[in-house]
C-alpha cells in the first residue's frame, strides 16, 4: 500500500527531474561554451593581428619609435631579469615561511593571525604592492626604478601565493612519513629536508610556477614603480632600468591612436608574452609528473 | 589457617621468586599520568618493562596502550596539548625531564607503527636512514648495515636483487618488515611496535611474530596488539590496561591462565572489548 504511493510519486516527478536534469547540463555547457568563446575570440584577434609582425628582428631588436624597426628584445631580457629575481627570493622565502608556518609554529593566536594577514595579502590589489614598491624600494632603499626593486616589489606581489601553495603541499604530505622519521630520532628539520620536502616538491613547484606565471604578467606595480616607455638601452644586471613584455603592451596599445601598427605590434608581443607562460606551465606540469612518479 | 590461605601465601611467594627472576629493569614507570587536554587518558601508571623480553600491552580501543607506547619514546606529544606527571626512567635518567634530547631517546628506542610507513625511496635508503642522520656516510659500513639488518629483518633474500628499488613496490608485510630493518639499522636497546600486524594478511602476521620472537635476543621489545592470541604466541610478559589504568600486569603464562583480576579474565575471555 505505501510502496504503491511512493511509486505514484516516483512516476508524477520522474518526467520533471529527468528535466531539469537536462535543463541544468544545458545551463552548465552554455556556461563553459562562453568562457572558451571569448577566450577564443581574444586569440583570433590577437593572433590575426600580431602573427605577421612576429619575426627574427622583431625579436632580436630593440626597441624604436618606428614600428618597422621595433623589436622587444629589451623587453624579453627585462623580464628574464625580473624572473632572475623574483624566482629565487620567492621560492626562498615563500618555501621558507611555509615550513616555518606549518612545521615549526605552535599554533597560538600569533600564528593564526600571521595564517590570516598571509591569506588576505593574496587578495591586496597589484597596484597597491606597486605603491609599496615605490615607498620602499625605489625611494626609501634609494634603488631607483631598476630590475631589483621591480622584482624584488614583484616578490612581494606574489609571496603569500606562494607561501600558501607551499603550506597545501607540506600539509598533503602524510603525518605517518614524518612519524617514521621522527621515530628513528630525527631532527625536525633532518625529517623536513629528506622526508617531507621531496614528497611535497612537486605541489610547491607547481604553485611557485604559477605564480612566477602571474608575476610575467603583471603592470600594475611596474607602472607606479615608473617604467619607461621608450628604453633603448639593454638591461645587463639587476641594477638596470628595465621593461617588460606586458608594459610594452601596455604602452603600445595606449599609443596605437598616434601610431596605427603599434596596435599590431602590442599584438605581436601578447603572442610572445602567451608562448612564455605556456613554455613556463609546460615546465610546471613536467616536474610534477617527474616527481610525482616517484612517490 | 585454612587450606586456601596456604595456598595463596605459597603463590605469592611463587610469584614473589619468579619476579626476582625477571631480566634487569630497562624503562621504569611509577605515578605515570597523561591528559590530552583535559581528558585523562593515562591513570597512575606503574609498570616495569625488562630487558630483552616481549612486553605486550592489551586493552580495548581507547584504554590508553598506545598511548603509553608512545610516552615510551615521547612520540606522544606530537599531539600537541598534552600533559604529562610522573616518572619514566630510562637508563638511568627521566625521559620525562627535557635533560635528554628527544633524538637521542628516539635513536635508542626504536618506533614500529600499525601501518607499515616506509619512506618514498629505494629498500637501500630507508634502511639506512637511521645511519644517515647520524652522520654515517662510508659507503662500505652502510652496505654492511644494509646487508645485516636486511638479514635480521628475514628480508634479505626476498630484497637482494632489487635493493635500489622503490621500497613501495614491496607487499605489505615486506614493508612492515623493512619498516623493522630500519630500526635494527641504528642498533636500537628497544622497539616499540603498535599493533604491527594490524594491517597485514595472515602469513605476513605470522612471519613478523617469527621475526619478533628472533630479534628479542637482541633488543627489547614493547608491543601494543588488540590480538589476545598473539600476545599469548610472542610476549613474556602482558599488561592489561583499561580505562587510563593498568588493571594487571604478570608474565604472559599467568595473565592467560590464572590472572588475579576478573576483569583480567572477563577479556581474556571475550566478555568485553
Amino acid at each position: 500500500m505505501e510502496q504503491a504511493e511512493v511509486m505514484v510519486h516516483v512516476e508524477k516527478r520522474l518526467n520533471r527531474r529527468l528535466m531539469s536534469n537536462k535543463i541544468g547540463r544545458f545551463v552548465f555547457l552554455l556556461a563553459t561554451l562562453f568562457g572558451l568563446f571569448v577566450l577564443a575570440l581574444l586569440l583570433y584577434r590577437v593572433v590575426s593581428e600580431g602573427w605577421s609582425y612576429i619575426n627574427w628582428s622583431f625579436l632580436t631588436g630593440k626597441l624604436s619609435t618606428d614600428p618597422n624597426r621595433a623589436g622587444i628584445f629589451g623587453a624579453i631580457l627585462g623580464t628574464l631579469w625580473l624572473m632572475a629575481v623574483v624566482a629565487p627570493v620567492t621560492m626562498i622565502l615563500g618555501v621558507a615561511t611555509a615550513i616555518y608556518l606549518e612545521m615549526y609554529a605552535r599554533p597560538n593566536k600569533l600564528t593564526e593571525l600571521i595564517q590570516t594577514n598571509i591569506a588576505n595579502l593574496a587578495g591586496v590589489p597589484s597596484i597597491v604592492y606597486g605603491i609599496l614598491g615605490l615607498t620602499v624600494f625605489v625611494r626609501l632603499m634609494d634603488l631607483g626604478n631598476v630590475v631589483l626593486a621591480g622584482g624584488l616589489t614583484m616578490s612581494l606581489l606574489i609571496l603569500p601565493i606562494v607561501i600558501v601553495a607551499s603550506q597545501e603541499a607540506l600539509r598533503a604530505v602524510p603525518s605517518y612519513l614524518s612519524e617514521g622519521s621522527l621515530g628513528m630520532g630525527a631532527t625536525k628539520w633532518q625529517t623536513i629536508r629528506s622526508v617531507v620536502l621531496p614528497v611535497a616538491l612537486p605541489g610547491i613547484l607547481t604553485g611557485a610556477i604559477l605564480a612566477l606565471s602571474r608575476a610575467i604578467g603583471e603592470t600594475a606595480p611596474l607602472v607606479v614603480i615608473g617604467i619607461p616607455a621608450l628604453l633603448i638601452p639593454l638591461p645587463g644586471s639587476i641594477f638596470d632600468k628595465f621593461t617588460v613584455l606586458p608594459m610594452q603592451v601596455y604602452y603600445w596599445t595606449l599609443d596605437s591612436s598616434l601610431v596605427a601598427e603599434y596596435a599590431n605590434l602590442a599584438a605581436a608581443t601578447i603572442i610572445v608574452l602567451l608562448l612564455v607562460l605556456l613554455l613556463l606551465n609546460s615546465i610546471a606540469i613536467v616536474v610534477r609528473n617527474k616527481f610525482t612518479k616517484r612517490f | 589457617m585454612s587450606t586456601t590461605t596456604v595456598e595463596r601465601a605459597e603463590a605469592v611467594q611463587l610469584r614473589v621468586m619468579e619476579n626476582a627472576q625477571w631480566n634487569k629493569p630497562v624503562y621504569e614507570t611509577s605515578g605515570l599520568n597523561l591528559w590530552y587536554g583535559t581528558s585523562h587518558a593515562l591513570k597512575n601508571i606503574d609498570l616495569t618493562i625488562h630487558e630483552k623480553e616481549v612486553t605486550a600491552i592489551i586493552g580495548p580501543s581507547g584504554c590508553g596502550k598506545s598511548t603509553y607506547l608512545k610516552t615510551l619514546n615521547r612520540m606522544v606529544e606530537l599531539a600537541g596539548n598534552v600533559t604529562i606527571s610522573g616518572n619514566v626512567t630510562f637508563q638511568g635518567g627521566n625521559i620525562l625531564d627535557t635533560s635528554m634530547p628527544v633524538e637521542l631517546l628516539r635513536s635508542k628506542v626504536g618506533m614500529v607503527f600499525q601501518k607499515p610507513n616506509p619512506f618514498p625511496k629505494s629498500i637501500y635508503e630507508n634502511v639506512v636512514f637511521g645511519p644517515k642522520i647520524h652522520g654515517i656516510k662510508n659507503r662500505t659500513i652502510l652496505d654492511q648495515i644494509v646487508e645485516d639488518s636486511l638479514k635480521k629483518a628475514a628480508l634479505w633474500d626476498e630484497v637482494k636483487d632489487r635493493l635500489h628499488e622503490n621500497a613501495y613496490g614491496l607487499s605489505g608485510g615486506q614493508q612492515q618488515r623493512l619498516c623493522i630493518a630500519r630500526c635494527l639499522a641504528v642498533d636500537p636497546e628497544v622497539i616499540l611496535m603498535d599493533e604491527p600486524t594490524s594491517a597485514l594478511d595472515p602469513v605476513s602476521t605470522n612471519k613478523v611474530e617469527e621475526l619478533i620472537q628472533e630479534i628479542k635476543e637482541d633488543v627489547t621489545i614493547v608491543i601494543v596488539t588488540h590480538n589476545m592470541q598473539q600476545a599469548a604466541r610472542i610476549s613474556d610478559r602482558t599488561a592489561f590496561f583499561l580505562n587510563g589504568e593498568v588493571i594487571e600486569y604478570d608474565r604472559t603464562n599467568t595473565i592467560f591462565n590464572d590472572p588475579e583480576d576478573p576483569l583480567t579474565y572477563d577479556y581474556i575471555n571475550g566478555r568485553f572489548g
